[in-house]
């Protein structure tokens, strides 16, 4: 099991499959004696048992399970009790789940391990530690019932939120054994199941968090009421770098409902007793910015920018290997193309919110959508001054997350500035406009690939150059030093048998936030490189697939899930009139994913999307039905950006405001997507962002083979192609 | 004072006429289930029913919705109706902020067109959904109309 990596709590004691399983050591948290149930209350039967952190059992046998990151869409407030689930051997249809809150995992020494919801890491970061304390309650419970029936534990199963003797058929439920249970010491050891032995896992499930949704239950951030709260809409320097000058107050306080601007650093907020009042208010707001010298920053000198980035002679390389350029180039026939990808916004249905309480006695209270709980409790304690074990956070539901609102968590900040300015609880909330021109952007990028053919049209040699500010730099987690490992995501690893390689970077340093949009640097990267390949394919005369297939020797699961898809799309069989397909492939965040588009072209400039076939590999399956929901989502999520997406820059600032002018691809429009999972079982990969990658370049190499034309920058729109 | 009906029940509001009826229902009714997406009409989030024809809240001045009936999604009741149940066997929602709107969307279109064409849901359910789910909202119309297979994809 190459991929399974132990944690630091459980500690592996021996690889070796003994009767089934895998053994795992199992490490109790340091305070967990303060936490257990009283065994005296609790054998009553009357309240619930803590069997350990992540497991609660009810009396009437059903099961609380908790799930400590954040639920945003892509389904694992239901997959990750099913990890848990599957190993206690509880009655799925009587788990119920609930959220960890970020100062319960910090009073509780970390117990519940990192919040933090992205890079597609809920499943494979946790899945360990979560089958390991559904196995360790399992024991327990199995333990407790033998106990009490005087017969050897191996002589007893747990199944369906039962106990059962098995020579004598007699029966306890999860409930009548749990108080027992808790009070026993846990086994150093257990086994988990091997993937042959799951019964839940890998079945499609009904997700838990549903039955809310259809009924307008849901509380989301936006949502959030408490006693004495106050609304606040906020502006902030629409120049990014830039600081808040001045505000004419008086011209705004005395309108209905409106009890204070708040001039913040870079911002300015309104607070009102309704955020329709405090947003129009707003909007009659005179203000002053000092711009910050950026005032004048325009796409031109972006562009400008990220093209001087292509001829440095400074760039960090990144993987090199093979013949030196000047060799391989030389030798052979040369293909070249240089790309543009644009400043993409995440554009969560939600806007930015949160809402927060300080109270006399330096306690603070947030309740926030946020991609991560603890990075909101920290950001929260340190604006208000007081020590993290003072601030309580309450993760809402999230309307959308897709990487906004999880290191960044300038929404968290700004509500507990302007809860101390007004001493009493504010609800901020963001219109879609500041939403919108407040971002940190997917990077705009620009590459120049170049490819060398032989006589037979082999690719022998491939060059890459990437030049784009780096994420990891703009959000400080990382030293501006020219180098970022994740910049050339796709190129420094790819998984093509390129002879000879070289690819480098040049960091570009810009006013514009960046930030992670959903699969980072593989959003512009695999169409970069996806569709290049479809041009050195066409330059070698050969079939785009069957190029890519002679590359992909050495990487058998890429070459599956390609065959995969382009099987299931008939590719190579005749096609109607005006019908054209696109093929692409990328691994991401552990997952391996190919796309074919099929499109048919209405005339020059239109087209209709017809369908998607995606074959994805993720190793081992957990919901295959959220697997399916992920891949229509990355798909949504990427054509949206391929046909339409842009932010633009004038005078400093983002020039779209609203969905008018970043338009988003709605249901007329939507292709159909066919799913093809292609588990080759041994691996835990991610599945929210995988499925996006592809889908750009799989378009626009369906425009190409019905044009004749490449696509050298996205959006679609700026070339005026468009759906019909 | 300015008198509204929404999900059947009378409220008097001493509130400004021009204020949208979308922030009447969320700031001062505290019906939460109509959501703000984006202000102007485009998104569909605040899809609610104005005597049974689907409106967006944060394009209607609440003094327009006098003697007319507003629903909600809470004044759907708890999950029952066929729509509802069509979204819940396919497992519409993903993050559900924008499923209020779709629901509503979608339960006019079904009253006004009990047997809907593709063409007709693709021209009533202009609602933005960052998520991806209109495929399956799309067969979960045509399931809830008796027409569609429900699909397990």
């Amino acid at each position: 099991m190459p991929e399974f990596k132990l944690t630091r709590r459980a500690f592996l004691i021996q690889s070796a499959v003994v009767g089934g399983g895998l053994l795992v050591g199992f490490h109790l948290p340091a305070e967990r004696s303060l936490q257990a149930a009283e065994p005296a209350t609790i054998a009553s039967g009357a309240q619930p048992v803590e069997v350990n952190a992540w497991i609660i059992i009810q009396p009437d046998d059903s099961v609380l399970i908790r799930v400590a990151r954040s639920e945003m869409g892509q389904g694992i407030f239901t997959a990750l009790p099913m990890l848990v689930a599957e190993e206690l051997g509880c009655d799925w249809n009587r788990v119920q789940a609930e959220y960890v809150t970020a100062d319960t995992n910090l009073r509780r020494n970390n117990v519940f391990e990192s919040m933090s919801t992205g890079g597609s890491r809920s499943i494979r970061g946790s899945q360990e530690y979560l089958r390991t304390a559904g196995a360790v309650a399992r024991e327990l419970l199995v333990g407790a019932a033998a106990r009490r029936w005087g017969v050897p534990a191996g002589e007893c199963r747990a199944e369906n939120s039962l106990i059962t003797h098995t020579p004598s058929g007699r029966t306890l439920g999860f409930g009548a054994v749990a108080a027992e249970a808790a009070s026993l010491p846990p086994p150093e050891t257990v086994f988990l199941k091997d993937p042959d032995e799951w019964q839940l896992l890998g079945k499609p499930v009904r997700r838990l968090d549903v039955p809310d949704k259809i009924a307008g239950k849901p509380v989301f951030g936006t949502d959030v009421e408490i006693p004495g709260m106050l609304h606040a809409a906020i502006h902030a320097c629409p120049v990014f770098g830039g600081r808040l000058k001045g505000f004419d107050a008086a011209a705004v306080e005395k309108r209905p409902g409106v009890v204070k601007v708040v001039g913040l650093d870079d911002a300015v907020a309104v607070v009102a007793e309704s955020w329709w009042q405090a947003q129009q208010a707003l909007l009659a707001l005179p203000v002053t910015w000092d711009e910050a010298g950026n005032g004048q920053v325009d796409d031109a000198a972006i562009r400008s920018n990220l093209e001087a980035g292509l001829d440095v002679d400074d760039a960090v390389v990144v993987a090199e290997h093979g013949k030196p350029v000047a060799a391989f180039q030389a030798a052979d026939r040369q293909v070249e193309a240089t790309f543009y990808a644009p400043y993409l916004a995440h554009a969560t249905m939600e806007p930015m919110t949160c809402t927060a309480a300080l109270y006399p006695d330096g306690r603070v209270e947030v309740w926030v959508p946020t991609q991560n709980a603890t990075a909101s409790l920290e950001a929260a304690a340190r604006t208000a001054g007081v020590d993290p074990l003072k601030v309580e956070v309450h993760n809402t539901q999230l309307g959308g997350g897709f990487g906004r609102r999880g290191a960044n968590q300038d929404f968290t900040i700004q509500a507990v500035q302007i809860a101390r300015a007004v001493g009493r609880p504010v609800k901020l909330m963001w219109s879609r406009e500041e939403d919108m021109q407040h971002d940190f952007y997917r990077p705009a990028s620009m590459a120049r690939l170049k490819a060398t053919l032989n006589a037979e049209g082999r690719l022998t040699g491939m060059t890459v150059r990437v030049s784009a500010p780096s994420i990891l730099t703009s959000l400080g987690m990382k030293q501006d030093d020219g180098h970022d490992p994740i910049a050339l995501a796709g190129f420094a690893d790819t998984f093509y048998a390129i002879p000879s390689l070289r690819a480098d970077y040049a960091a570009r340093r810009l006013h514009v936030p960046v930030g992670f949009w959903r699969s980072v640097n593989h959003s512009q990267n695999a169409y970069f490189r996806e569709h290049f390949l479809d041009q050195v394919a066409h330059a070698a005369g050969q079939d785009p697939y069957r190029f890519r297939l002679a590359l992909l020797g050495e990487a058998p699961r890429q070459r599956a899930v390609l065959e995969a898809a382009a099987e299931h799309a008939g590719w190579g069989k005749p096609l109607p009139a005006k019908t054209w397909r696109g093929i692409a492939v990328e691994t991401a965040f552990g997952s391996h994913c190919a796309q074919v588009v099929e499109l048919r072209l209405e005339d020059d400039k239109r087209f209709r999307l017809l369908r998607v076939v995606c074959a994805i590999d993720s190793g081992h399956v957990v919901n295959p039905d959220t697997i399916a929901a992920q891949v229509e989502s990355g798909i949504t999520y990427g054509l949206t950006a391929a046909l339409f997406g842009e932010i633009t820059i004038g005078r400093g600032r983002v020039e779209q405001g609203n969905f008018d002018d970043y338009p988003m691809l709605t249901l007329r429009d939507m292709p159909v997507v066919e799913t093809h999972l292609v588990p080759s079982g041994d691996f835990w990969g991610g599945v929210g962002e995988p499925p996006l990658p592809p889908i750009a370049p799989a378009l626009c190499n369906a425009l190409y083979a019905a044009t004749g034309k490449p696509i050298q920058s996205l959006p679609l729109s700026a070339h005026g192609l468009r759906p019909a | 004072m300015l008198e509204i009906k929404v999900n059947g029940q009378e409220h008097a509001l001493d509130i400004d006429p021009e204020t949208p009826l979308l922030w009447v229902l969320r700031d001062h009714l505290h019906l939460h289930g109509t959501k703000y997406g984006c202000g102007t009409g485009l998104c569909g989030s605040c899809t609610v029913h104005l005597d049974d024809r689907a409106v967006r809240a944060c394009l209607v001045p609440v003094s327009a919705v006098s003697g007319k009936a507003v629903t909600t999604i809470e004044g759907l009741g708890t999950g029952s109706l066929a729509v509802q149940q069509a979204w819940r066997e396919l497992d519409v929602p993903q993050c559900g902020y924008c499923q209020p709107g779709m629901i509503m969307a979608s339960v006019a279109l079904l009253r006004e067109k009990p047997s809907p064409t593709d063409a007709d849901i693709a021209a009533a359910i202009t609602n933005i959904c960052r998520c991806g789910t209109y495929n399956r909202v799309r067969q979960a119309i045509l399931a809830a109309a008796g027409k569609g297979e429900a699909s397990d994809a």
